[in-house]
């Protein structure tokens, strides 16, 4: 170990997370190695470590031979400054070299609040923040993950930036990578090759112009790159490599346990919801395969805990026959099993009790709004007596704590909805007075409201954000109607939402305040540490950027939007189509009813089908 | 009905940096992945019977860590080191497992070294200066208890103590009380930085060697 590391270490806070060793880690000889990749992760260890795409990537990566990629996350503030301090630059966990050394590096971003880390990790690394001060090929900085379904904010940053999902794509990139190191080409050819790969986007070839009012006439192609850069999805998901031998952190992480994937994309549709459009379409895993892959990872791995994940577990068609295979395993040896992302049904409700057979603490909904006109406006297919259904169930079971979750401030939304949800609350709580098995032990409700943050590729990616002063007012009108001394009310505040909006639908002229951001201080913003609402402010003001542009403007029907230069598979005219039938409060079916022709089927080249 | 058992085992390198609890919870799955079936409590919330003897602080090396165990089923004790080391973290290894025979409360003295490192002090002096030093009759430092501070002297914990400069570092050993009193082999140096500053080193790493009766024979 780096004797100044060693120094440093006794003075951090949990200094497991800074020196690696883990069982499972992966380890190579440098001697067989020829590509060195480092897997940045723009937040702390215990965040990244429970991030199922980087174990999966880790995974897929190196199985590749002569490639050794090793992990790299963000340090917290009193790590950073003690690095800074005595001149240690960013360093990778596995091998413990500086990650400059690397012959790339590759962040998955999967918020937009991460932003400024990125900026932090690059420049502890000693590596300029943009691709412009980076003539040479090494290292390339490039970025994958949800946020780069919008490009654009960290367009300036980033070499490249993949869109989709990454286990067939980085292979591929990085075996043109090697060819390039091997055969000494620039980094412009480079990317202008790397541009031809399905699901590579190179910002540096994509010149927008922009109108008088501040929006985009056109965007410019270079290089020969092409016009759109469409998502890269697994076609046959159950063939696809799933890591069983996952590395087991010896400190504490956020999800400390097994994971077992069911199935990508959402036959559901939630208007509101950008995850269940970008991820389409559903493509599930066999029951066979996830029991084989969920046993194997906890005899490897020694967890006493697995979980079942998905956008909408209850949405799995053999779910049953899952748990069963799944609980056959785990109830011998104590192993809890759980299941979240379940729907406020009948049939979910049997399952839950079926896996939480102990501990019986809080379930939790997300009904999303409070009336029923405004759940079908959101195209959120659940009915306030599925919901009162479900609480009874749980209430007779013994459960004695709900916590439901809504957004304040979406499209169409009237007091009367926010009304609604103390109503509904209210109505929760009778459900409680009438069923509930232990009453002496009380129940608590719990309602949470967070700002809806309109995002591009969704049905309301044309939609205004609620300004926060009118969050504010039906935050106070909400709180002055729920009054039962069981239901508590929690609201998240605002201005992170508020800056959220300008970073999921901004343009490239907001990675000049991400920088500015950065450089006055700011770093891990998915903080509440970190995050400084003033700071934000100041750099929108000293960049001359209208954050209202971004976050509380309608944008026209015909408008361009930054992030169509990405195409997610599902059409612009479909999302159009939903956000007409959200004004007409009127709800559309979920794939496996009707498919309503999005567009994502043509991700499918192989000639597969939706959800099959 | 298996017995008690009892394994010694290295905590060095990367491992030095788990907490205590990092610890107890990397002995229990790796026991899981080396499919030896520890015994748990009875009761709503079951937990395994482990107990390691002096837990170390975070940040010192030990090679004579010890932990209490009891299996559900007898097994081959001689094969257990190779097979649970096989499965651990880098920088835990297993040296042997036992029937556990002697209490922890026996446990006495222990024997720690110390690389103490100074950027620009002679390394000669520093250690002629520390010989002194810690000769003294009584050390008295102030600690921190859990009702404040407290007032103590570590000369009685202390049965041997040498120290020597080396190329890069000075070295000590010291033979110091485990239990009743315990000396954290930290509270050496507190000693410095509070009464002799000017010794303090500019960083001091400490390794566990070995544990002791009360009479001075090895503990197992
Ligand atoms: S093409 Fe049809 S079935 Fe497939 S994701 Fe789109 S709406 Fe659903």
């Amino acid at each position: 170990m780096d004797a100044r590391l060693e120094r440093i270490l006794p003075r951090v806070q949990k200094p497991a997370r800074y020196v690696g060793g883990e069982y499972h880690q992966i380890i190579k000889d440098k001697a067989e190695v020829d590509l060195r990749m480092a897997f940045c992760f723009p937040d702390v260890y215990e965040i990244g470590m429970s991030n199922i795409g980087m174990r999966i990537l880790y995974d897929v990566i190196n199985r590749m031979p002569g490639v050794w990629c090793e992990r790299v996350f963000a340090p917290w503030g009193d790590m950073d400054a003690e690095m800074r301090k005595a001149g240690i630059p960013l360093y990778a966990l596995e091998s413990g070299d500086p990650v400059s050394e690397f012959d790339v590096l590759g962040f998955s971003v999967g918020y937009e609040m991460a932003y400024p880390a990125v900026l932090n990790m690059l420049d502890l690394a000693g590596i300029p923040l943009r691709s412009a001060d980076r003539p040479d090929l090494t290292p390339l900085v490039f970025a994958g993950g949800t946020s780069c379904c919008n490009p654009e904010p960290m367009a300036p940053f980033f070499d490249l930036m993949v869109v989709g999902e990454g286990e067939e794509v980085d292979c591929e990139l990085l075996e043109l990578f090697r060819q390039a190191q091997k055969e000494g080409w620039s980094k412009t050819r480079f990317l202008e090759a790397a541009a031809q790969i399905q699901g590579i986007y190179v910002p540096a070839f994509y010149e927008p112009e922009y109108n008088a009012d501040g929006t985009i006439r056109d965007v410019r192609t270079t290089h020969g790159a092409p016009e759109r850069v469409t998502k890269r999805i697994i076609e046959d998901l159950d063939a696809c490599p799933f890591p069983t031998h996952p590395i087991v952190p010896s400190t504490e992480i956020v999800h400390d346990r097994v994971n077992v994937e069911l199935f990508r994309g959402c036959i559901r549709g939630c208007r509101f919801c950008q995850a269940g459009y970008v991820y389409r379409p559903v493509r599930p895993r066999k029951p066979e395969t996830l029991i084989r892959q969920g046993i194997e990872a906890l005899k490897s791995t020694g967890y006493q805990e697995a979980t079942l994940l998905s956008l909408s577990s209850s949405d799995y068609r053999p779910l049953s026959e899952l748990c069963d295979g799944m609980l056959d395993y785990c109830e011998p040896r104590s192993i809890s099993l759980s299941l979240p992302s379940l729907r406020a049904d009948n049939f979910s409700m049997d399952i839950m009790s079926r896996l939480q057979k102990v501990r019986k603490g809080g379930l939790t909904f997300a009904p999303e709004a409070g009336t029923q006109r405004l759940r079908d406006a959101i195209n959120k297919n659940v009915t306030e007596e599925d919901l009162l259904n479900s609480c009874r169930v749980a209430f007779e079971g013994g459960w004695n704590g709900v916590k439901l979750y809504f957004m304040l401030g979406l499209p169409t939304e009237t007091d009367e909805d926010v009304l609604g949800i103390a109503e509904l609350a209210n109505r929760v709580l009778h459900c409680w007075r009438q069923y509930a098995k232990f009453k002496n032990r009380g129940v608590r409700i719990t309602v949470s409201t967070s700002c809806f943050v309109p995002k591009p590729h969704s049905p309301f990616q044309w939609e205004a954000q609620v300004t926060m002063a009118e969050y504010q007012r039906k935050v106070n009108l909400l709180r002055e109607n729920i009054r039962a001394r069981n239901v508590t009310y929690n609201w998240h505040d605002p201005d992170t939402s508020f800056v959220e909006a300008v970073l999921s639908r901004g343009d490239r002229r907001i990675a000049d305040v991400i920088e500015h951001v950065w450089r006055h201080g700011g770093n891990l913003e998915a903080w509440g540490d970190y995050f400084s609402f003033e700071r934000w402010m100041n750099a929108f003001r000293d960049c001359g950027v209208d954050p209202d542009f971004y976050a509380c403007r309608e944008r026209g029907e015909d408008e361009r939007m930054p992030w169509e230069v990405i195409d997610m598979g599902v059409t612009r005219r479909h999302l159009r189509h939903e956000r007409d039938q959200a004004y007409k409060a009127v709800l559309s079916p979920d794939c496996r009813k009707q498919c309503t022709a999005c567009g994502a089927l043509k991700l499918m080249t192989k000639g597969g089908c939706c959800d099959a | 009905m298996p017995e008690k058992l009892r394994m010694r085992f290295s905590k060095t390198g990367r491992a030095i940096w788990l907490s205590h609890l990092d610890l107890m919870r990397t002995m229990q799955r790796a026991f899981l992945r080396a499919d030896y079936p520890l015994k748990y409590s009875e009761g709503f919330n079951p937990h395994a019977q482990i107990s390691i003897l002096l837990p170390l602080s975070v940040g010192v090396s030990s090679v004579c860590e010890l932990m209490d165990f009891q299996l559900r089923e007898d097994v081959d004790l001689a094969a257990l080191p190779e097979r649970l080391t096989a499965v651990m973290p880098e920088g835990i290894v297993i040296h042997e497992a036992y029937p556990m025979e002697n209490k922890a409360k026996f446990l006495k003295w222990l024997r720690v070294t110390a690389r103490l490192e100074y950027d620009d002090r002679p390394l000669d002096e520093m250690a002629a200066a520390l010989t002194e030093f810690y000769a003294r009759d009584s050390i008295v430092i102030t600690r921190k208890t859990k009702r404040g501070e407290g007032q103590s002297d570590i000369v009685p914990a202390i049965q041997t103590l040498q120290v020597s400069a080396g190329e890069r570092q000075v070295d000590l050993e010291a033979v110091i009380s485990a239990q009743e009193p315990t000396l954290n082999p930290d509270h050496l140096i507190a000693a410095l930085r509070q009464l002799q500053p000017e010794l303090a080193p500019d960083f001091a790493a400490f390794t566990r060697q070995e544990v002791y009766f009360e009479n001075g024979e090895v503990f197992r």
